[in-house]
């Protein structure tokens, strides 16, 4: 991708100010995460209910972007790498919103638990808090591989799914035999799978974005592509 | 000058059934540089054009698109002091078109050109596209009719102007002479057709269809075109080669040269970042 500056100084703008508007919206998401994980593990139900009101925000700012890129489609008409940018753009809008839908979900849970002054103190909840901090981690390495485009860091964010993944069928198994140990842990334990599953899709969406970095520093798509075709793409410099 | 055309021969004859055969290629360039005087407007450039395909050249002002053009049928040949090195062959018979040997006046007659400025001739529509195939010696009127409909219907031109043949040329719109000149060079059954900015002069509309018309066009015949106008190589055309200074930069699928350019200086002409 090309860094020089465009003829049009004013192309450049839209440009770095549209760059600045994802990382922002994405920095909104990471605050919104991380917030419902802190309002699930205390439980904090007004932690928990900012969480749902702040939704609000990152669905504006999805729709705002949006209309951005729209903007820049019909005005600049993009190619190449500035094409790929803005491409790049519109699609991590998409997954930064869902985000936003998954934190929600979570402060939702925490919310419940509070109400029926519920509590889970059992080993679950360490699973869950470490699969958070590395969904957590997933998403804030996308975001800094988007603003730097650098597609080594984002291939390595791809990698970190797996442990996401294994983390939540890991949760999972420990739900299922505290369920069938102890009946009364069904309910609570189905709330720590609703939890656990938005977590896991946290880390599905990180890695989406970071497949979107690949695409824009690239030109490379490799969604769906094996770790091996993804090595390959990102070794093309 | 290049080197002696070969045509006739059995082994070229064989070349060229192979390449069309394969729809692949209609022309292949090797080594072309032009001069003209002692300015070398184009060095050593090698390329395909591929049978039934749009091929889109874009570049900067000067960099040498129209002059690797005109080296097409040999406009060139017009003025004193040019000179072509190099090849360009043409598919099926594997003929060197830029060989001293092969007369211009044929390569025209198998290579058509339209220019940026609607340039009719000073006379009615319908002798307009009749005057190259009487040229030709195409002399029954009913022929000669039936060729005119059927070339102004190809330029998608027909039902605009079906009932005034007999009118002056110089009456229809910038858009209607642009197709008109199509008119007149597909009258020719040409197998490449050469655009030089064939839609600068023209509004949207007129600009629509007459790449609607190259889109069309394609199915019978080879295009080349020339334009300053990104957004129109990237929606007609299949292949897309840039070119500076003279030199081509870099050749290539038009979606991955618009998408993916491999090329620094590609990238950067087409992203406007060109100084």
């Amino acid at each position: 991708m090309s860094n020089g500056e465009h003829l049009s100084k004013q192309y450049d703008h839209e440009l770095e100010a549209l760059r600045a508007r994802i990382l922002h919206m994405g920095g909104l998401v990471e605050a919104q995460l991380q917030s419902a994980i802190d309002s699930y593990e205390r439980p904090d139900e007004k932690l928990a209910q900012s969480v749902i009101d702040g939704d609000r925000l990152v669905n504006e700012q999805e729709v705002e972007l949006d209309g951005v890129v729209v903007n820049m489609i019909v005005r600049r008409q993009p190619t190449a790498g500035d094409l790929r940018l803005i491409i790049g753009v519109a699609r991590t809008v998409t997954e930064l919103e869902r985000i936003g839908d998954e934190a929600t979900k979570i402060a939702r849970a925490a919310k419940w638990m509070f109400d029926k002054q519920r509590s889970l103190r059992s080993p679950r909840l360490r699973d869950i808090h470490s699969s958070a901090l590395a969904a957590g981690k997933m998403l804030r390495g996308a975001l800094d591989a988007f603003a730097r485009l650098d597609a080594a860091a984002a291939a390595s964010i791809i990698e970190e799914d797996r442990g996401v993944d294994q983390q939540f069928q890991a949760i999972l198994r420990q739900l299922i035999t505290f369920m069938m140990e102890d009946p009364r842990t069904i309910s609570p334990s189905l709330d720590a799978v609703w939890v656990a599953k938005a977590i896991e899709r946290i880390g599905d969406h990180a890695k989406n974005i970071a497949e979107h970095v690949i695409f824009v520093a690239q030109g490379a798509d490799v969604r769906h592509a094996s770790p091996e075709e993804i090595a390959r793409a990102v070794s093309q410099e | 000058m290049g080197d002696t055309a070969d045509a006739g021969t059995l082994e070229s004859l064989q070349q060229g059934a192979a390449a069309d055969a394969a729809g692949a290629v209609k022309a292949e360039v090797s080594g072309l540089s032009f001069y003209y005087g002692d300015f070398r407007g184009l060095k050593d450039m090698s390329l395909s054009v591929h049978s039934n395909r749009v091929t889109a050249l874009i570049g900067p002002s000067g960099c040498g698109k129209s002059t690797f053009l005109r080296c097409f049928n040999r406009i060139h040949d017009l003025y004193p002091g040019n000179r072509y090195e190099g090849s360009i062959r043409l598919h099926p018979d594997n003929v060197n078109i830029l060989s001293k040997d092969v007369d211009p006046i044929d390569v025209r007659m198998r290579i058509g050109m339209v220019f940026q400025k609607p340039s009719p001739f000073p006379t009615t529509i319908f002798e307009n596209v009749a005057y190259g195939l009487r040229l030709r010696g195409l002399a029954p009127r009913a022929a000669v009719v039936d060729k005119v409909e059927q070339s102004l219907r190809a330029a998608a031109l027909w039902d605009e102007v079906k009932d005034r043949l007999h009118g002056l040329a110089s009456n229809l719109s910038g858009g209607q002479q642009q197709r008109l000149c199509i008119a007149r060079a597909l009258a020719a059954d040409p197998e490449l057709l050469l655009f030089d900015e064939p839609t600068s002069a023209l509004d949207p509309i007129a600009t629509a269809s007459i790449e609607e018309l190259i889109t069309e066009l394609k199915e019978s015949v080879t295009i080349l075109i020339v334009t300053h106008n990104m957004q129109q190589a990237a929606r007609c055309s299949d292949y897309t080669a840039f070119l500076y200074m003279g030199e081509l930069v870099e050749f290539g699928e038009t979606d991955q040269i618009f998408i993916r350019p491999g090329r620094k200086e590609t990238e950067d002409y087409i992203t406007g970042r060109f100084g």
